[in-house]
């Protein structure tokens, strides 16, 4: 097992934000983390990565314990070397060029040498198909180069797993697929992601598990497939009705 | 007007360059940096909120700001040689100018800090920098873009309030203006010349200014 979450909990004043979530992911699973909005998707992988503190709760990553609500600094910068973080809002550093998004974490992060940084730096644009912009800024770029950007930025320190959060909820629709696209390629070379998301294409083709949460707890979880064609919880299907009702009024 | 008042300002405007070239100049130069390293020291306090120094710094932006700049230059010229601090007037002038300057200048770096997103920090650390290294690299850039106009005004303030510096014997530029009125009396013509002289720096600055927001807006707008 790669990573086990145990019994993550976390409130916000008298909101309970996350109510105890346990859950597996093993290597090269892609899991697609679904809810509706307000369910404690985005806070759950935040507190993964520590951008949000856990009340309480553990992880077990790589065969090391830690506990999430009392992680020390360098078990939290032992966890973020192998892990990579994906925005909804991209977060690419507004000051720094495309190249320069993805060579500051190896250089001043990790202590690389320039040359070497800028060498992975553009295979990785390379390969989310960003090498041809490698001076630009972000605010030259539409928001799915962007995103692509910053999946480079997340790839460039050959993380172990990947936390991608909405990663397509601000784009505008013909950007989706771009973007959609490099995850997919990722999931085929095997990369173990964790991905909050409304794309139900992309749960149902690209990913093999499926967490559902409401209300701070995992109302239902398994293979993709199976969720997608037997789901056993009342709610569950009732969240698919909804959502196959939205996509039914867009078309 | 007459031909003698002419003379005399003709005589004395390379005078009074000169004296602004050589102390007003430099006062304002050594001041600002000073001013600079208190004000980014204290933004940075603040905005990482560092126990006990927080207060610290703001007590001392309290004080500064809440008490006049003139009163500031006589209390450290004239009043703390009675307790066996005795300070030159240049050093004395450059060190009020600076801290005082420092305590407006570092509320105008924390609230460019603080306009940084939060989404910026964030993506620092998942990429695996230390706080410090976030906010060399990309806060502190960021925040000095958004801060750049305003810290230019000060620096305009800053070179106007080097007059100041007369009032405890520095033998700057207005000083010597006041020093050539004694022995010609000729108030207004000299007064206007030296402010004239005030405001061609002044405008020299505003011109370095202009040059400085157009280069540092390369990266282009905020992105969404």
């Amino acid at each position: 097992m790669m990573l086990e979450i145990r019994d993550i909990r976390k409130q916000f004043d008298s909101l309970k934000v996350l109510d105890g979530i346990s859950f597996d992911v093993e290597k090269s699973d892609v899991v697609a983390i679904l809810g509706p909005s307000g369910s404690g998707k985005t806070t759950m992988l935040r507190c993964l990565n520590f951008l949000e503190k856990a009340d309480s709760g553990t992880m077990v990553f790589d065969g090391k314990r830690i506990d999430l609500s009392k992680a020390t600094k360098a078990e939290i910068a032992e966890l973020r070397k192998k892990t990579a973080f994906v925005f909804q809002s991209y977060n690419l550093f507004l000051n720094k060029t495309v190249l320069d998004n993805v060579t500051l974490g190896l250089t001043a992060g990790a202590g690389m040498k320039r040359k070497d940084a800028v060498e992975i730096a553009t295979r990785m644009l390379e390969k989310v198909g960003m090498a041809d912009k490698l001076s630009s800024y972000p605010s030259q770029l539409s928001g799915g180069q962007q995103q692509r950007v910053a999946i480079a930025r997340a790839l460039a320190s050959k993380p172990e797993i990947i936390f991608f959060d909405e990663p397509t909820s601000a784009l505008d629709p013909e950007l989706i697929g771009e973007v959609l696209n490099v995850m997919r390629q990722l999931a085929e070379e095997g990369m173990t992601m964790l991905v909050v998301t409304h794309e139900m294409s992309f749960a149902r083709n690209v990913s093999n598990k499926v967490l559902f949460l409401e209300d701070g707890h995992i109302v239902e979880s398994g293979p993709s497939k199976e969720f997608f064609a037997n789901p056993r919880e009342e709610r569950t299907k009732a969240f698919l009705r909804s959502i196959e009702y939205g996509l039914e009024e867009k078309s | 007007m007459n031909s003698r008042l002419w003379s005399i300002l003709i005589d004395s405007f390379p005078k009074l360059i000169g004296y602004g070239i050589k102390v007003t100049v430099p006062l304002t130069i050594f001041s600002f940096s000073i001013a600079l390293a208190v004000a980014l020291l204290v933004a940075l306090i603040q905005y990482a909120k560092v126990r006990g120094l927080q207060q610290i710094c703001r007590f001392y932006i309290w004080i500064t700001r809440g008490t006049p700049l003139l009163v500031q230059l006589y209390i450290v010229f004239f009043g703390l040689p009675s307790i066996g601090i005795k300070l030159p007037a240049f050093i004395a002038a450059m060190l009020v100018l600076g801290f005082n300057e420092g305590a407006y200048m570092s509320e105008t770096i924390r609230g460019a800090l603080e306009s940084v997103s939060r989404g910026q920090i964030e993506a620092g650390y998942c990429v695996g920098l230390t706080f410090p290294k976030i906010m060399w690299h990309v806060a502190l850039p960021q925040a000095f873009r958004t801060a750049f106009p305003a810290l230019g005004n000060s620096m305009i303030s800053m070179l106007k309030e080097t007059s100041m510096a007369a009032t405890i014997s520095v033998m700057e530029m207005f000083r010597q203006a006041q020093v050539i009125n004694g022995r010609v009396y000729e108030s207004l013509g000299l007064y206007l010349e030296v402010a004239l002289i005030y405001l061609i720096f002044c405008t020299f600055l505003t011109f370095l200014q202009r040059r400085g927001e157009k280069r540092l807006s390369s990266y282009g707008g905020k992105s969404s």
